[in-house]
């Protein structure tokens, strides 16, 4: 059975892996095909785990065991329980974890190798970037995960003035720690203090971003991962890896931008400095006590029931509130009586581009009911009602009249133009980004204070009883 | 230079380029469970995990190291396909009448 054995066989078993990779996720790319081709990835990933069981000489058995059987078990519950909206964050700590493996490893064959020496110079650059990047995603990811998932404040937490400074410095560190590694026989406590410092970049790149910009954070995170990966795969001469890793971190940084573009933030100035961190003053101030013009559930419901076109527009403030299933049926009992309703989606509405689909699709929403930012902006001159449920930084027309404020620039949905807007909302507390919303001192709108299951559940009862 | 090494590179470039080429056209809709997949794809890092404990390292510290680390990796593996696979039903799933409306395109 040595054939079994034969390192022609395992390469050629990852080619096929990494080919199921590749169709995988060619096949997610349209909503019909997506469910099958995320199972032919895994099953490519399956296959490059058994291939690699087969690798001549491996050993340790009982411990490899018991790492997939203890890392299954905790995942499996994990991924089904977790909510649909505590996915971004989920998605965070799964990628985390794969940045924190990639650290582990390396620190592990430094100690196991004396500070590798014996390996090529390539493999060792390779490792110690794969470890410095493997750090930062890990701990960037659990900030971010902490934040989303409200362990921590979701405001921007910043050093103030020395932010930038201890940034680089920290680099510094890092590069200099991984210079001197390379340079052979370097005790084990330079490696220790690349991975920290690593770690401290990760924390205090990711701890001063808003809770806005985290989405971008995330799969900018998972983009160093994917590259994390591939480095380690030069390091260790694993084709799987290689190619896996590298696809990743492009098509994450592809994702990375479309996020970015999509909120007309750039990059670099996401990390640089928090969303908002002390900029906002201008535009928050003073406007608390102009008139506001507040309705109740019956009138909301009066309202729609003898509109023609109805849009709704949903932001997080829904999907927290799990009302999706009230405004679903708020659209069916809206359509019974022949009236035009669909479901405008903001790029970034959720957490994540696309994370509010997911959440209407979770409630039964058509997928042609939900259109896109274009197209709902040309629709809201001819809307007789909007009506928003917990969204704020998206629908806020300063992002196109104040150059001021920190959203400026943003692409928005352009609610204001609509016949009448109602507002679903707790309070008159900004958003996320902590930026105050002419919209609700317009005219046209009238705004509906309570949370948004209440309120959704209340125009339910009220519409069926007209 | 190595061979093996530019082999390597060749590779890591053209998966850099396809990489590019397969997300470029995803609609908006699917970005989050196409993160999430991407996400699970990366979970490949428990190879390296593998071969390292597999063929052999010294030292208890080294081996409760990679026994976490292939923890980890499983968990973005395994976690990270069920959670996309979940997202991603949630976009089969039609009422009674998605049949009709399938038609008619």
């Amino acid at each position: 059975m040595s054939w079994l054995h034969d390192m022609a066989l395992i390469n050629s078993l990852y080619i096929v892996a990494f080919a199921l990779f590749i169709y995988g996720l060619m096949q997610m790319r349209g909503p019909r095909t997506a469910v099958a081709g995320n199972w032919v990835a895994a099953a490519g990933m399956g296959l490059a785990v058994a291939a690699t069981l087969l690798i001549e000489g491996m050993g340790n058995w009982l411990l490899i065991g018991l790492g997939i059987a203890i890392g299954t078990v905790i995942s499996i519950p994990a991924a089904y329980r977790v909510k649909m909206t505590a996915m971004p964050q989920m998605v965070a700590l799964f990628n985390g974890l794969g940045g924190g493996a990639i650290a582990l490893i390396s620190w592990a064959q430094f100690r196991d190798t004396a500070g590798y020496a014996h390996e090529p110079v390539h493999a060792v650059i390779a490792s110690l970037f794969a470890a410095l990047v493997g750090s930062i995603s890990f701990w960037g990811s659990l900030v971010a995960y902490a934040k989303l998932q409200e362990l921590l404040p979701g405001r921007p937490m910043t050093l103030g003035r020395a932010q930038q400074p201890v940034n680089l410095a920290m680099i510094v560190a890092a590069v200099a720690a991984a210079i001197v590694i390379t340079t052979g026989g370097a005790s084990g406590w330079w490696m220790i203090a690349l991975l920290a410092a690593a770690a401290v970049v990760g924390l205090i790149v990711v701890l001063p971003i808003g809770g806005a910009d985290m989405p971008v954070v995330i799969s900018l995170l998972n983009a160093l991962t994917g590259l994390s990966a591939a480095a380690k795969g030069i390091a260790l001469d694993n084709t799987a890896l290689i190619v896996a890793g590298m696809i990743v971190g492009a098509s994450g940084s592809i994702l990375t931008s479309l996020m970015a573009q999509a909120m007309n933030r750039s990059i670099p100035a996401i990390i640089a400095g928090g969303f908002g961190g002390g900029t906002t003053t201008p535009s928050s101030s003073g406007g608390s006590d102009r008139p506001i013009r507040s309705t109740s559930a019956a009138d909301t419901a009066i309202q729609l029931a003898y509109a023609s076109k109805v849009v709704v527009v949903p932001g997080y403030g829904m999907a927290v509130a799990q009302a999706q299933h009230a405004v679903k049926e708020i659209a069916t009992l809206l359509e019974a009586k022949n009236i035009d309703v669909s479901f405008a989606i903001h790029p970034v509405a959720g957490r994540m581009p696309g994370h509010m689909n997911v959440l209407l699709a979770e409630a039964d929403v058509a997928y042609d009911q939900l259109t896109e930012l274009d197209e709902s902006n040309s629709a809201f001159p001819q809307t007789d009602v909007t009506l928003v449920i917990g969204a704020n930084d998206v629908i806020n027309p300063a992002a196109e009249t104040d150059p001021a404020s920190p959203i400026y620039g943003m692409p928005i949905l352009t609610v204001h133009h609509s016949q009448s807007v109602i507002v679903i909302k707790r309070s008159m507390s900004p958003g996320f980004a902590g930026i105050d919303n002419d919209l609700y001192y317009n005219p046209k709108t009238t705004m509906l204070f309570n949370d948004a299951k209440t309120a959704t559940t209340d125009i339910v009862e009220e519409l069926k009883q007209l | 230079m190595d061979p093996g090494l530019v082999q390597n590179l060749a590779v890591l470039v053209l998966a850099g380029f396809l990489g590019f080429v397969v997300i470029s056209k995803v609609p908006n809709t699917l970005h989050t469970p196409l993160m999430s997949g991407t996400n699970a794809i990366h979970g490949v890092v428990v190879l390296a995990a593998l071969v390292v404990l597999g063929l052999g390292v010294e030292g208890v510290f080294n081996k409760v190291l990679l026994v976490v680390a292939i923890i980890f990796g499983t968990i973005n593996v395994v976690g990270g396909f069920l959670v996309t696979d979940r997202m991603l039903a949630m976009f089969k799933h039609k009422p009674a009448g998605g049949a009709d409306k399938e038609a008619d395109r």
